[in-house]
């Protein structure tokens, strides 16, 4: 039986500065740094307390792909194409405040929706989440 | 390899149409947002449709009428008031990139969505507070937007 997503891969630019973005402005722990044989950096980081899901930041050029299309995957999360997905806050318009006064790049601001308060936020290398407070 | 200085360049061309995104309706020349990126106004045109397929100018035209169809649907603004809220300074222009892409005019869109049955018209001001940054009514509020696709063309379907 599927229990659920264990990890999301989240492509990064660069591991070190992401690893600084999630932990020190995002307010995410680091729960596995380590280097594999094969030369791929294993990086996760999941919301400080939780025991849930994690996401693992990997550098496109170095992971299963070629040189060629890792470039590729390097140019859409620089260009803002890519989106892993949509992160889940308790208070969107307090986190959105205290986030941007750190300097973190919102592409909108919070507004409400059917379904809850949204807004969108950008990480580091480009990638942009939904980051929505449901409707309780 | 990776090429840093084509990284660089695409994260200043993602600032700016971030840029576009978050403050469509201000009146923010292009050639302003060329020299926020570091270029100038030609290059950065012919830059950014290379990134993004169209020019920042097209973009904004879209993104500006993408956000008076949302209102058209949602909202008891009248055409003049949304034209002017979406950042368009004129009726006339409004009207004619909004038909450019759309294929009817801005009242004709409103009429049609109204008769396939889209969410209940809501008050206006609740969309001019938030235009003006005031604090969203608490909890709970009608819904101000449609959904996460309208404001975010390719975004998930919901969270």
């Amino acid at each position: 039986m599927i229990m659920g997503m264990s990890f999301v891969s989240v492509w990064v630019l660069n591991q070190d500065s992401a690893k600084e973005f999630y932990t020190k402005k995002l307010g995410c722990e680091v729960t596995t740094d380590i280097k594999l044989e094969n030369g791929m950096r294993w990086l996760t980081v999941r919301p400080q307390g939780s025991t849930g899901q994690e996401l693992l930041l990997m550098d496109p050029a170095h992971s299963m792909l070629d040189a060629a299309t890792a470039e590729q995957v390097r140019a859409l999360v620089a260009k803002g194409a890519l989106s892993p997905g949509v992160m889940a806050t308790s208070d969107c318009r307090g986190d959105h405040a205290a986030l941007s006064a750190l300097g973190v790049e919102f592409v909108q601001e919070p507004a409400v929706r059917p379904y809850g308060i949204e807004a969108v936020i950008r990480d580091d290398s480009g990638n942009w989440f939904s980051f929505t407070q449901r409707k309780g | 390899m990776t090429t840093a200085p084509d990284e660089s360049a695409l994260r200043m061309l993602r600032q700016a149409r971030d840029r576009i995104d978050r403050d469509y309706a201000e009146p923010v020349g292009i050639p302003a947002l060329a020299a926020a990126a570091g270029y100038s106004t030609t290059h950065f045109i012919r830059a950014f449709r290379a990134a993004y397929g169209e020019t920042p100018g097209a973009y904004r035209t879209r993104r500006r009428v993408e956000r008076a169809c949302e209102l058209l649907r949602s909202v008891n603004l009248s055409v003049t008031e949304i034209c002017h809220t979406v950042g368009f300074t004129s009726l006339g222009s409004f009207s004619a990139r909004f038909s450019g892409l759309m294929g009817q005019s801005p009242s004709a869109y409103r009429v049609e969505a109204a008769r396939r049955g889209g969410p209940a018209p809501i008050p206006g001001c609740f969309v001019l507070m938030w235009h003006a940054g005031l604090p969203a009514p608490p909890e709970p509020a009608p819904p101000v937007g449609n959904s996460a696709i309208s404001e975010k063309r390719s975004g998930p379907a919901q969270p």
